[in-house]
């Protein structure tokens, strides 16, 4: 049974690290970072079956891609807090000669980092990759992935969406961020992406929808996409979040898609998230 | 003009019939998945001009159909590999590379993932599909990304051979061979040793550094040549990248004089890395044999080959040409 107040928590502090690593490195993507917190913290702190001693096979555990590598700030926070690596070394994002690249590598050796994201629309290809070579090694456990809406509108997506169906990768959760936000406004202004449920189920996929900013939801919408696997089709769980959730100036807008807060900005979110795991240290 | 010295090594050199690199390549393939049960395949539509039936037959569950989405055939490689598997893409050349590029760049080449690319149908003598499917710049953007390996080889045996030593090397590669029957002259059965160049024939007078197609047009030139008292020295490049520099530096030593010669656009390929590598430490007249900055079209293999300027005589031109620079 899921201890939803303590996923709250660390939830909590996820977005302190959030606002306070991009606030430090003067750029990064807080909106969508923020937005998907409550997501990550349910999939790695309590339904996703993983080691933090990190093996890149992957073997006998479930995996996890993050395909918008942008929002690489909640991704190291998640890492960091769940033992992939020493929380203070969050000091280091975007950094010269730092693990913590702007946007997720492998090069330089991260723990938890399986292949580099952030030029859009690849992970979900990336993921299928490894469910399918999970089958053929009898390794019962799930992939996971994580893309936003706006990336959707990568064709290659769809080549991905397409194959998973028709070849049947039933070990496969996508999740997107469906905050109706990009770059340039929102979505539907920009590029609309339509009837999103319908265009996944008409190609071959599960479909279930839900609050990603409502912890107790996402906790049960999640094992309940676990519940759907195994069953010849890939499942998705597509996740209403809004961007910057947790910090209300940052909220209803898709303005912190890209944009660090200042000092100000900083103290201002930083009051409205509660510390509980302790902030990391950080000095110039 | 100096002693011949390489008559014999080069009467040696004889075509045993005709067979193309990519039934080399088929052939490969099914014999490292035989070897290798972490090998895995995949291809876009385009199983029979790959030539990978038997390893389908035989391994039919290793086998991953994604068809005509090559951009997806990249990032499922890349996902194969991160769990241990050995994957084989397999396309026309002229799509797994440009098409693809930024999906290399990012989930293989940036990830160091363990993918093999395997392209076919390169260059002009893909024939008469003409110009959109003739690529002459997949060398050049392939060698560009840091960590690929980018081999070309020059027939069937070799091509085969490759194909299985790939199996062994950790990194991401770019294998290139072309269409239509050509000769074999390479043995049977050969040890494929990445970036290592091949001496095909020793001469004195130029050396003359091949890969791919081109080393058999190269080998019909020198034969020409030695008509005539010119002796060429004669090694098979079939790793561009990366390049044997020690044996370029040792032949360029002696002879003081390069042609190069490639199935490739004269900018970006096989001669512009020896020309950088000659420039930084032995600077020397080079020739390329190249296509002089053009796109191909429709027409025979041989034909276009002649027509763009990659026939035998063209080498033996490059060569009359760089002796007169010496």
């Amino acid at each position: 049974m899921a201890d939803i107040q303590k996923l709250q928590q660390i939830a909590s502090q996820v977005r302190r690290d959030i606002i306070r690593q991009t606030h430090y490195a003067t750029c990064g993507h807080p909106g969508a970072s923020l937005g998907c917190a409550d997501f990550l913290t349910a999939l790695y702190f309590d339904v996703m079956e993983h080691d933090p001693s990190f093996n890149m096979k992957g073997e006998g555990e479930d995996v996890f891609f993050l395909s918008n590598g942008h929002i690489s700030p909640l991704w190291y926070s998640i890492l960091s807090r769940s033992g992939y690596f020493d929380v203070n070394e969050l000091a280091t994002f975007r950094k010269i000669n730092s693990r913590l690249q702007g946007h997720p590598a492998i090069d330089e050796g991260l723990p938890g980092v399986r292949v580099a994201s952030g030029s859009l629309g690849q992970g979900l290809s990336v993921a299928i990759g490894t469910a399918l070579a999970k089958k053929l090694n009898n390794d019962d456990k799930l992939v996971y992935v994580l893309t936003g809406d706006g990336e959707l509108q990568e064709g290659q997506n769809w080549e991905a969406i397409m194959f998973a169906a028709h070849r049947k990768v039933d070990n496969l959760i996508a999740t997107v961020d469906w905050n109706g936000q990009q770059i340039d406004g929102p979505s539907d202004e920009v590029m609309s992406l339509g009837d999103l449920p319908a265009k996944w189920a008409s190609f071959g996929w599960e479909v279930i929808q839900m609050n990603g900013n409502d912890m107790e939801e996402v906790v049960s919408t999640i094992y309940k996409a676990k519940g759907l696997t195994g069953n010849g089709k890939p499942v998705v769980i597509l996740m209403k979040t809004e961007m910057g959730f947790g910090v209300d100036f940052m909220q209803g807008t898709h303005k912190w898609h890209g944009v660090a807060p200042n000092a100000e900005q900083t103290e201002t979110a930083l009051a409205q998230l509660e510390e509980t795991l302790g902030d990391y240290v950080y000095s110039d | 003009m100096t002693t011949i010295t390489n008559k014999s090594m080069l009467d040696n050199i004889v075509s045993t019939g005709k067979k193309s690199t990519r039934d080399g390549y088929g052939a490969g393939l099914h014999e490292v998945g035989k070897q290798n049960p972490e090998v895995v395949a995949l291809c876009a539509d385009l199983i029979g001009s790959l030539k990978i039936q038997e390893f389908i037959k035989e391994f039919p569950e290793r086998f991953f159909q994604v068809g005509v989405a090559e951009a997806n055939m990249m990032g499922i490689a890349a996902g194969l590999s991160i769990a241990g598997k050995i994957p084989y893409t397999g396309t026309f050349a002229n799509f797994s590379t440009g098409r693809v590029y930024d999906q290399i760049r990012q989930s293989i080449a940036y990830s160091n993932k363990n993918v093999k690319i395997c392209a076919s149908h390169a260059g002009l003598s893909l024939g008469e599909d003409g110009a959109t499917h003739q690529i002459l710049e997949d060398i050049g953007l392939m060698k560009m990304l840091p960590g690929f390996t980018v081999i070309n080889p020059c027939d069937y045996n070799q091509t085969k051979a490759a194909t299985i030593a790939i199996a062994e090397h950790y990194g991401p590669v770019y294998l290139r061979f072309g269409r239509p029957g050509w000769p074999v002259f390479t043995p049977e059965n050969q040890k494929f040793e990445i970036g290592k160049a091949l001496m095909m024939s020793e001469g004195t007078d130029v050396s003359i550094f091949a890969t791919g197609h081109l080393v058999w047009n190269a080998v019909e030139a020198a034969k020409e040549l030695v008509k005539e008292g010119i002796s060429c020295e004669l090694i098979n490049i079939h790793t561009i990248k990366p390049l044997d520099e020690e044996a370029i530096l040792e032949s360029v030593g002696k002879t003081k004089c390069v042609v190069t010669a490639e199935e490739h656009q004269r900018n970006g390929g096989l001669g512009d890395s020896i020309a950088q590598l000659l420039a930084r430490k032995m600077p020397s007249p080079i020739e390329y044999v190249a296509v002089n900055d053009s796109f191909g079209e429709s027409g025979p293999p041989m034909e276009l080959l002649d027509k763009y300027g990659l026939g035998s005589s063209d080498v033996v031109k490059a060569v009359k040409n760089v002796l007169k620079r010496k």
